[in-house]
């Protein structure tokens, strides 16, 4: 699906495409930084002990959500430099990609990157023999994993959305949503492999996100009822 | 393979001409100088450009009348709008690079993964004569240290004999060089790389076929490229001719004398472009002095040049041979100053003073493109091909230099865009690829690891 945004939405235009890149390239270098506290601090402990280890995991998976938060902050910063920019330089005084459109795009960008960071690994052991848990763990992963990364990827998007609208309208108790969503996220991945405790509030949860980004991006009920009926 | 990659040394030239941005255009106009006024030398140049596609019709001539009396009132308002179009067509241009890069990239990395004959080591160039085998890390160390000095003085050494031979006018010699090494690579390399993918697959090919098919495509190849040819055919031939130079790279290179290569090699394109003593430069003001257009080959077009009507060193331009670095690299420099500016100027000229003219006018501006150098093309397939066969993060690593590599040369065009001349592409890019790789594979990967083996999602 993730994909299927990318081509339908973005490809046309060239200026999205490289807000896309630079959009995984943030989530990017925030990995990086995230991933070389995680391992100073991994070898700065004592390698032996297994709680230790499990703390410290924890500790970086949300250092690193934090850290991809504070580089989506830093984005919206950039993309609002270049969008006056492109204001003071267009010929009719509107810029030709608007805030909305960035927050969209950028969304997708992290997603997108975290997304193929999360199965890519994953894909390329698929195509190997077939012996999914066979130690032991859940005969699901290959599936709940693939679910997850999509959940995830359209969260990313979302609170790409959310994340600027809030940014450019000063509300910060947005902002503050967003991070706390991500959080929760992630710790519910910590349930894993009890997959009902993490699936499926990772679902509600974006659905949730997904109507108020709706909302917020001017759509309403009436829009979408048009919409399904102009169609059908 | 190690007699035929002995002999054949001049198949070996890394390629550093290539490494360079260049936009468009390719004869610089005669009255173009650094001193004049912008206006002029757009005026100039879009009046040159519309004889240059007269070849196109009639419709093109007038409007170079109507624009040329409309140019002089308009100047004021062009110098305003010359960046934000600057700007607009630089977001188009980026995109007409990406693509290549990444179709690039992917036939790289395809093969990389698939064919193993690319991954083993069956013997070093003689380019590189230091071994890599040593026990020690110091003696590594110093042996790859020892390899890249004599690759980059090799390099240094191609580009000067170039621009000699540039200089005095030895034409024939270098066109006769750059066929030459097209053809073997167009021929010889494609067999071996049609055997080993045959070899893996398991595919079996009798000779007359092979025969048939390799000849066939050589032949377009050469026409291709050489001469005249439909633009997407062209494009397509000269990203497998880099890919094909890439692959070759990463399997004859060793471990780390590749990576220091591609340091090394970044650090030599900045100094080759930017220093005033550089060949690279000399060599571009020796073209803007003849007003000649650069060089043939080498170079990447993401646009069809209106070169029907010109002579033949422009048609045969768009080649891309290996011997021919040297010249390409020279090239590009040519290209870079006039050519950008140029055409920087004539497509900020183009939209505005021929709004009333001709949709034929708004074409010719649109297929302006921007040219990267096919050493870019190989060096960045390289350390991607790189990372795809020796990172143990597999696919995550790649990705990463892939993402590194388009940043660079996102950041590149910008500063193109805002520099307008010549710019090496390769040190910006190949920095973020070489950071990216080390960290990702050092840092991000146990991380990654760590977090899919629990199944934990950041």
């Amino acid at each position: 699906p993730a994909f299927g945004l990318f081509i339908f939405t973005i490809a046309r235009d060239p200026l999205r495409i490289i807000i896309l890149i630079a959009g995984a390239f943030f989530w990017l270098v925030s990995l990086l930084l995230s991933s070389l506290i995680w391992f100073i601090a991994v070898k700065a402990s004592d390698p032996q002990d297994e709680r230790l280890q499990k703390g410290l995991l924890i500790f970086g998976v949300m250092f690193s959500v934090l850290l991809q938060e504070a580089f989506r902050f830093l984005y919206y910063k950039l993309l609002r430099k270049a969008i006056e920019g492109l204001v003071a330089l267009s010929e009719d005084g509107c810029s030709p990609i608007s805030i909305q459109q960035m927050a969209y795009v950028a969304g997708v960008g992290f997603g997108l990157m975290s997304g193929a960071f999360s199965m890519i690994n994953l894909l390329a052991d698929a195509l190997g023999p077939g012996t999914v848990g066979i130690h032991g763990d859940s005969q699901l992963y290959f599936l709940t994993s693939a679910f997850m990364t999509m959940v995830l990827i359209f969260l990313h998007t979302f609170w790409g959305i959310l994340f600027f609208h809030g940014c450019e309208h000063r509300r910060w108790w947005e902002i503050a949503a967003v991070v706390i969503m991500h959080l929760t996220v992630s710790g519910l991945s910590f349930c894993n492999p009890l997959y009902v405790g993490s699936l499926v509030p990772s679902y509600l949860l974006m659905a949730a996100a997904a109507a108020w980004a709706y909302l917020l991006s001017g759509g309403s009920a009436q829009n979408l009822r048009r919409f399904l009926l102009c169609k059908c | 393979m190690i007699t035929f990659m002995n002999n054949s040394d001049s198949e070996e030239e890394p390629c550093n001409e290539r490494t360079s941005l260049m936009s468009a255009e390719s004869p610089p106009v005669p009255s173009y100088q650094d001193g004049l006024p912008a206006s002029e030398a757009g005026e100039a140049q879009a009046h040159r450009k519309r004889r240059a596609g007269s070849s196109r019709g009639p419709n093109n001539i007038a409007g170079g009348e109507m624009s040329g009396s409309g140019v002089p009132v308009r100047e004021s308002i062009l110098e305003n709008e010359e960046e934000e179009l600057t700007l607009k067509y630089g977001a188009k241009h980026v995109i007409m690079l990406f693509v290549p890069v990444t179709l690039c990239m992917i036939v790289v990395v395809a093969t990389i993964k698939s064919v193993r004959f690319y991954t083993e080591k069956n013997g070093q160039l003689i380019y590189t004569p230091f071994s890599e085998d040593t026990p020690s890390v110091g003696q590594r160390l110093l042996n790859s240290v020892l390899n890249t000095i004599v690759m980059i003085s090799v390099i240094i050494v191609m580009t000067v004999f170039l621009v000699l031979l540039y200089k005095y006018r030895c034409y024939k010699f270098i066109h006769g060089w750059l066929i030459l090494s097209s053809l073997m690579l167009l021929f010889l390399f494609t067999y071996i790389y049609l055997g080993e993918v045959l070899k893996t697959y398991n595919v079996a090919m009798d000779y007359p076929t092979l025969f048939i098919v390799i000849w066939n495509f050589g032949a377009v190849g050469m026409i291709c490229i050489h001469w005249k040819g439909p633009l997407q055919l062209q494009q397509a031939y000269l990203i497998m001719i880099s890919a094909l130079m890439a692959l070759v790279f990463i399997k004859y290179l060793p471990e780390w004398s590749a990576w220091v290569i591609l340091g090394a090699i970044s650090i030599y394109d900045l100094m080759a472009v930017l220093c005033p003593k550089g060949p690279l430069r000399m060599l571009v003001e020796t073209a803007q002095e003849r007003n000649e257009p650069i060089f043939p080959a080498l170079i990447y077009s993401s646009a069809m040049m209106w070169t029907v009507g010109m002579a033949k060193p422009d048609t045969a331009a768009r080649g891309a041979s290996q011997q021919a670095w040297d010249a390409a690299e020279d090239g590009r420099e040519q290209l870079r100053s006039p050519s950008h500016a140029e055409s920087q100027m004539s497509e900020t000229r183009g939209p505005a003073p021929t709004r009333p003219v001709t949709s034929l006018e708004e074409l010719e501006e649109e297929e302006r493109g921007v040219k990267l150098g096919l050493g870019d093309f190989i060096f960045y397939s390289v350390l991607v091909g790189k990372a795809a066969a020796t990172a143990s993060g597999d696919w995550n690593t790649t990705l990463a230099c892939f993402v590194a590599i388009l940043i660079g040369l996102c950041l590149t065009l910008l500063l193109l865009a805002v520099f307008k001349k010549a710019l090496p592409a390769l040190p910006i890019s190949i920095t973020f690829g070489l950071i990216f790789y080390f960290s990702t594979d050092n840092l991000v990967r146990p991380f990654m690891d760590t977090l899919a083996s629990h199944q934990l999602y950041i």
